[in-house]
């Protein structure tokens, strides 16, 4: 992309900023300009999801069930204090289902699933596939950004309350040795206090926080410059920004869950 | 080898560009360039590393826009297509980048089928395996059907990037630098690829190099790029004719060194 040389506005920084918010928007608009318009890659879309699903499950599972194993084993002594160990079961869950699970699944895949996607595109941005693609009559930022981005929304989701799950298992493992609760009883309790509000807001968040890892690696990666190093920016770019962004939209999506929540 | 004597139409203009320039920010890369090329023409544009070379063929497919000036390609001009119309074009447009381009993700079969199946959904499975095959064999590879990308050599990964672009039955052909990085035996084989395209698809063709001979073996005409703009254009001998040092030199470096 080129631009016409002018003099800075405000300074060369403030400017480069404001025009990245700008493009990043732009790009953002674009994506929903595309997602609606034939032709669809169904199959792209189903690989990528494939992909997500694949690369983060194992960490996912293994950080899922050592945070619900972990918090309830640290939150037993305080609840044992006033003898509410009871409490247990639907105390976890809410933290799992309405932060935790989200949360943890967002910060994993933007490191795993956002930093692959950002040298993955970045590669192909200079080494001139992404040209190729383009000159031969296909729609790169369709083929394969929108397919990305539309796989990183749905599994997120998906992955999150996989996480949630797996995080409620760990934490049945700790209470059944304490309490010898029964799994049926765990659950039960458990979700006794789940309320439709947490659900949605989770999903919210979840498809969210897909949207934005699929987003911000995309948009590093076909942005990705000078070589080689420009490759390794990309990825790491994509993280940092979309962690970044992620932990800003938590704070902002749980305001407002919380205001819903008083009505 | 001899050059081919192949029907050039000089009523028709494949390609025609007047007054193009483009420039990235302070830096003036393209000062007014003027070049047609006819139906059936292969015109080899021959200048320094950096002089823009690259930049007027991406030019040409719409890949990068001329800051000022009219290129009309098919007699379109690509700046002001709307994007369906510009993909329409481009499948007429075979363009060989320099680096091959080739999607490292997919082996040969998928990489040349690509492009194909994308803009062709109702191809049969048996047409687009036809298609295939005959472009290996017009780029002599058909051994490395399945291999990836990774596995080929420089100069088969060129064979590949244009047999990619043959698959559309292009009408022009841009070629970037077709055999940069490669040793002399295989240039000769590029060259004989190019002017076996040249026959064979009766493309139009523009050639970028900075290898002579690979200009004397390809074009039909040379076309001198120095400083932003073509200061000489004619047959490889009328253009080595002239006295210019610049254009002496990059004679004498290729030949006589
Ligand atoms: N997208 C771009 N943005 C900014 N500058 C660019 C861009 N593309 C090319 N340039 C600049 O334009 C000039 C010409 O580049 P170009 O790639 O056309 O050179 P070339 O003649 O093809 O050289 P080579 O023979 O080395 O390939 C270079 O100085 C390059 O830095
Ligand atoms: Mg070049």
């Amino acid at each position: 992309m080129t631009k016409k040389i002018r003099p800075y506005i405000f300074s060369r920084g403030i400017d480069e900023t404001f025009k990245g918010v700008y493009d990043a928007f732009a790009f953002i608009a674009l994506f929903f300009k595309q997602v609606f318009k034939p032709p669809f890659h169904f199959r792209q879309v189903i690989d990528q999801c494939y992909e997500v699903g694949i690369k983060s499950l194992p960490l996912i599972t293994l950080t899922g069930f050592v945070t619900g194993l972990v918090f309830t084993k640290q939150s037993r002594p305080s609840l044992e204090v006033f003898g509410a160990t009871s409490w247990l079961p639907s105390l976890i869950s809410i933290a799992l289902v309405r932060a935790l699970g989200p949360l943890v699944t967002a910060l994993i895949c933007a490191g795993k699933v956002g930093s692959s996607i950002g040298a993955e595109l970045g590669s192909m941005k200079v080494t001139e596939q992404i040209d190729a693609m383009e000159v031969s009559a296909i729609n790169p930022f369709k083929y394969l950004a929108v397919s990305r981005i539309i796989a990183t929304t749905l599994m997120v989701c998906v992955l999150s309350f996989y996480c949630s799950f797996v995080g409620l298992l760990g934490a049945f493992v700790n209470v059944h040795a304490n309490d010898t609760t029964s799994f049926s009883n765990f659950f039960q309790s458990g979700f006794s206090d789940i309320n439709f509000i947490d659900i949605f807001s989770s999903v919210t968040k979840s498809l969210v926080f897909g949207f934005t890892i699929g987003i911000v690696g995309c948009y590093k990666g076909f942005n990705a410059t000078q070589g080689t190093r420009g490759v390794g920016k990309a990825a790491n770019q994509a993280v940092v920004t979309s962690m970044f962004l992620i932990f800003v939209e938590e704070i902002v999506i749980v305001q407002i869950s919380n205001w819903i929540r008083f009505f | 080898m001899e050059k081919k004597a192949h029907n050039i139409d000089i009523n028709e203009k494949a390609i025609s560009i007047k007054g193009l320039y483009k420039s990235f920010g302070d830096l003036h890369v393209l000062k007014g360039i003027d070049l047609d090329v006819h139906k059936g023409e292969n015109v080899v544009v021959l200048g320094k590393s950096g002089t823009g070379k690259s930049v007027l063929i991406k030019i040409l497919v719409g890949l990068l826009k001329p800051d000022s000036g009219v290129v009309e390609v098919l007699g379109k001009e690509v700046d002001k297509l709307s994007q369906k119309e510009l993909d329409a074009l481009r499948l007429h447009i075979g363009f060989a980048f320099q680096s091959s381009a080739l999607y490292d993700s997919m082996d040969v079969r998928q990489n040349l089928e690509f492009p194909l199946t994308m803009n062709f959904k109702n191809l049969s499975k048996g047409e687009v395996k036809d298609s295939v095959e005959e472009v290996l064999e017009a780029v002599g590879l058909i051994d490395k059907l399945n291999q990836m990308p990774s596995d080929l050599s420089g100069g088969q990964r060129k064979r590949i990037g244009i047999a990619r672009t043959l698959i559309l039955k292009p009408q022009i052909m841009l070629y970037d630098e077709p055999t940069s990085g490669l040793d002399p035996i295989t240039c000769l084989e590029i060259n004989e690829l190019i002017n076996e395209v040249q026959q064979k698809y009766n493309t139009s063709s523009i050639i970028i190099t900075h290898d002579l001979t690979c200009a004397k073996e390809t074009g039909d005409r040379v076309a001198m790029l120095l400083d932003g703009i073509f200061v000489k254009t004619g047959s490889f001998e009328d253009v080595f004719a002239d006295k210019d040092e610049r254009i002496q030199s990059f004679y004498n470096y290729n030949f006589i060194k």
